[in-house]
């Protein structure tokens, strides 16, 4: 695959795209907030298996009747199962109580699939470890680019992470998908997989930096950008396609890890192509840059 | 065209042979079995007990391969349905002195043992089972400690005579003593800093009439992990009792225990088993003379009969009870026979035979917890779960002769409230209270679906993946094919050897790899391509496409291995299965697509001297 487009010359509109998607992601994570998992609220969930197709009214009025106010009830998954959830944490026992009320008032023979109670103080333990393993996470890849690259490099793929963060979060926001300690891996995930693009891109824009006749930043850029793109589409292609596979075989547990990656994926790679590259093209990166540093040619090592 | 080193291939073939043999033990599914063994530690498996198991099943005329193990006897059979008939019927025809638990019996043959090839663990959410995470009331225990302590201090003071006004614990567990005068008070911080080294003592001497005794830091940390120590080990002995094979009882942090229980399915009786923390106390019942502030009031468990006085100090604790059994008394009421151990004993004879005549208490202390809610700065009400103490009479029975360490204690209420009260003692009291701060429960046959899903979606997304590469690489798909493969394969390996714990997350995490490991090799042929569109000759373009894609993919590699690793560290549950295989399939990636592809390409097209086309 050889490709000759000019990336650089749409920047303008990649930046107002990108700008309009960050506004509109902030603004409903500020406005409509995120569907905080049980994780991260603490409460009691539970999980039941009916053998037909479960009756959700009739449960919700057993459940009202045994004074569990402000029981969710809904499907889950297929029509014969039912998942409850109780925001709050009164009590640690409530789902082992809701089972038995529930098996009690029901002829059926009900098949438990799980509980979970997460106390108050876990909840908000797991956010915060969570928003700090991601600020980590941010920190160690600036530094590991700075070094292995130039301070400019690791201010670009910043710039990409935290712009496919804000817009993964903002999507989950959006569609008020479930956000669970799952999905919080699979951000971390995304900011790995964005920051491979990224470097790949811009181990390219090094290069030829170094080698190319062409003068200019944004030449070379574009150049760079063209010659990899090749790889990038099918690197993501073949990542999507087990993604995929994942959100539709990998059970409803992993189904929202499997989207915020999807998403993620998707938008790592626009952002590698016109944020990273944008951004170092408009922090004025140029030849000179990279000609102090390491003169030997880097790109020659020996193999493996 | 240099030629690719022999030594290079007989690494590859040694760590495919390496991973093949390790991953081997994954292929044989485990066998449900029902394990029995003696609850008595002191006592091994025998072939009586196994004789004992066979007779039990006999009858029963189940497929069953029942086999002798070190510590039990393990009944193999081939279905969920089977395993849990063998149990029912085991715990009816065996007499209480062992332990039924179920279990997943690997079958992995002998030969592969031999060299230390092991099945992976699969996790909870895997197999089913109970995972539970236990906050530790730490605060307790130092109040504990403190109480004990001033009890101590009123007996030497008045020893001593010193005289003191009013003593009392307060909330941060420091003893506050009032004395009479400065002197008095002179005198007692005198006493304390010579015989008590657990305290920070004030050092300006005030005109303040009161003395304030704090632990000092090193005593508080001390006590603490003292608490969490001893409730580990009451823990460990409770699961014994529960029946489960393979537990997982841990520390995790300062003040939490993670408690995993496998194949458990009954959580209300787990966790009421675990988080009880009753206790008895044998006191004196209080007499007319004795003060006011010595004694206090407990009402009858049963709630019949008026409260009654008994005495502040503690003849002795749950703690000194060596066996306890349930049974019944000659009225088929239910009662718990007690036997002390040798201090206890002697403790019990010295406090009962002057006393002969008089009522001795036996208190029953549960610790429980409850959610409060209080407002924070903001006005939000957040629940707070604060625990608290209940003290109740069981019996108070009226000394006829001193005891010594075997007596037995009546008046409970029901034969299943007697076998609960003898097997906490036997297991011992917990130092401090819990309470649960998470649980998670995961049904079998929702563990089933979720190996069945992770397994399917792996199977579909390693396909799709191989079959795009096949038909956009050629020759070349089919190195990174095998390469995937064998990626797969190490990767299996590696956790096998380790006994890293197999998630739905840990799935996902490897599913994940296939997808992002065919980078590496996409990277190189795109490089390659691009060589041989220069006009470079087919083996320059294979060299120069392996050499420059080297650091890009390392520098690839290394950022999302940092990553991972930071989940390894921070992430609990979910995210640290996803981090374990994510991290070990980076780093098996970087092995099998550099150094395998290049191997594979070199025996297809290394030998041919005049290469003129390749196929990529």
């Amino acid at each position: 695959m050889t490709f000759n487009i000019d990336f650089l010359a749409k920047r303008k509109i990649a930046i107002l795209f990108s700008s309009i998607f960050i506004l509109i992601s902030i603004s409903s994570i500020a406005l409509k907030g995120l569907n905080w998992g049980l994780d991260f609220t603490g409460g009691t969930l539970v999980e039941l298996s009916y053998p037909e197709e479960a009756n959700i009214s009739i449960i919700r009025e057993t459940l009202l009747s045994g004074g569990f106010e402000g029981a969710q009830v809904a499907n889950f998954g297929t029509s014969s199962e039912v998942l409850i959830k109780l925001p709050g944490t009164v009590s640690d026992s409530l789902g082992s109580e809701i089972v038995s009320l529930l098996s009690s008032a029901s002829s059926d023979r009900i098949d438990l699939r799980r509980i979970e109670y997460v106390g108050p103080q876990i909840g908000s333990e797991l956010r915060d470890d969570g928003g700090t393993a991601m600020l980590i996470a941010l920190a160690f890849m600036m530094l590991y680019i700075a070094f292995r690259f130039q301070s400019m490099f690791a201010g670009a793929a910043v710039v990409a992470l935290i712009h496919d963060v804000i817009i993964v979060i903002g999507i989950f926001s959006i569609i008020q998908a479930e956000s669970d300690l799952t999905v919080l891996a699979a951000l971390l995930a995304v900011i790995g997989y964005s920051l491979n693009d990224t470097i790949v891109v811009s181990d390219r824009i090094r290069e030829n930096l170094r080698s190319s006749e062409l003068e200019n930043t944004k030449d070379i850029i574009n150049m760079s950008l063209n010659q990899t793109l090749g790889r990038t589409l099918i690197t993501s292609l073949t990542t999507l396609l087990v993604l995929f596979s994942l959100y539709f075989l990998g059970g409803e547990l992993i189904k929202n890890f499997a989207l915020a990656l999807i998403f993620g994926v998707l938008i790592g790679t626009y952002s590698s192509i016109y944020i990273a590259a944008n951004a170092l093209l408009m922090m004025g990166l140029t030849k000179d840059h990279l000609r102090v540093e390491e003169p030997e040619g880097a790109d020659d090592n020996p193999l493996p | 065209m240099k030629r690719y080193g022999t030594w290079k291939y007989l690494l590859i073939l040694l760590v495919l042979g390496f991973g093949v043999l390790y991953s081997l033990p994954n292929l044989y599914a485990p066998d449900p079995a029902v394990q029995v063994s003696y609850s008595s530690s002191s006592q091994t498996a025998d072939t009586f007990l196994a004789n004992r198991v066979e007779e039990a099943i006999e009858s029963e005329n189940l497929e069953v391969k029942i086999e002798l193990e070190n510590d039990y006897v393990l009944v193999r059979t081939d279905s969920y349905q089977n395993q849990l008939r063998i149990k029912e019927i085991l715990s009816r025809y065996l007499i209480n002195d062992v332990v039924i638990a179920l279990n997943l019996a690997p079958t992995t043959p002998g030969w592969l043992q031999g060299i230390g090839a092991n099945p992976m663990k699969l996790g909870l959410d895997l197999r089913g089972g109970v995972h539970f995470l236990m906050q530790v009331d730490t605060d307790r225990a130092l109040k504990n400690r403190q109480d004990g302590t001033l009890q101590d201090l009123r007996i030497r003071f008045r020893e001593e005579k010193i005289r003191y006004s009013q003593a009392e614990i307060d909330e941060d567990s420091s003893i506050i003593m009032n004395f009479n005068s400065l002197n008095a008070k002179q005198k007692a911080l005198a006493f304390v800093r010579d015989n008590y080294t657990q305290f920070n003592l004030p050092t300006s001497s005030s005109d303040d009439t009161s003395l304030r005794l704090t632990l000092s830091e090193l005593e508080i940390e001390q006590i603490e992990s003292d608490a969490i120590d001893q409730n580990l080990t009451t823990l460990r002995n409770r699961v014994n009792e529960l029946g489960v094979s393979e537990p997982i009882v841990q520390r995790q942090g300062k003040k939490r225990i993670v408690v995993q229980l496998p194949g458990i399915q009954d959580t209300a009786e787990a966790k009421n088993i675990l988080g009880k923390t009753a206790t008895l106390e044998f006191h004196l019942e209080a007499q007319m003379d004795t003060p006011r502030s010595r004694k206090t009031s407990y009402p009858y468990r049963n709630g019949l009969g008026a409260p009654a006085f008994l005495q502040d100090s503690i003849i002795l604790g749950g703690d000194q009870v060596a066996t306890a059994q349930a049974s019944f008394d000659e009225n088929g009421l239910p009662q718990v026979n007690i036997t002390l151990d040798g201090e206890g004993g002697s403790k019990m004879h010295r406090a009962t035979r002057g006393n002969i005549g008089k009522r001795l208490g036996v208190l029953f202390v549960e610790q429980k917890t409850r959610t409060v809610y209080e407002r924070d700065s903001d006005g939000n009400q957040i629940p707070i779960q604060e625990s608290y103490e209940v003290k109740e009479i069981i019996s108070l029975a009226t000394i006829r002769a001193a005891l010594g360490t075997t007596f037995r204690i009546t008046g409970l209420d029901s034969p299943s409230e007697s076998s609960e009260l003898a097997l906490l003692l036997r297991a011992g009291a917990l130092a401090a209270p819990m309470t649960f701060v998470e649980e998670r429960t995961v049904g079998p046959s929702l563990g089933a679906d979720n190996i069945k899903a992770g397994i399917f979606s792996m199977e579909l997304g390693l396909a799709l993946v191989l079959g795009f590469i096949l038909f956009y690489y050629r020759v070349f798909g089919i190195a990174a094919s095998l390469a995937l493969t064998f990626n797969i394969v190490l990767l299996v390996a590696i956790m096998s050897i380790l006994s890293a714990t197999l998630t739905l997350p840990g799935i996902a995490g490897i599913v994940l790899t296939v997808g992002m490991a065919v980078d590496a090799n996409v990277l190189i042929f795109s490089r390659i391509r691009e060589e041989l569109e220069r006009g470079r000759q087919p083996m320059d373009a294979i060299d120069a496409g392996y050499n420059r894609a080297f650091l890009t993919i390392w520098d690839a590699n290394i950022t999302t291995l940092i990553v991972a690793v930071i989940l390894l560290s921070y992430g609990t549950g979910p995210v640290k299965g996803f981090a374990i295989t994510l991290s070990i399939g980076i780093i098996t990636s970087m092995f099998t697509a550099i150094m395998g592809t290049r191997a594979f390409v070199n025996l297809i097209y290394g030998s041919k001297t005049n290469l003129k086309r390749i196929s990529i």
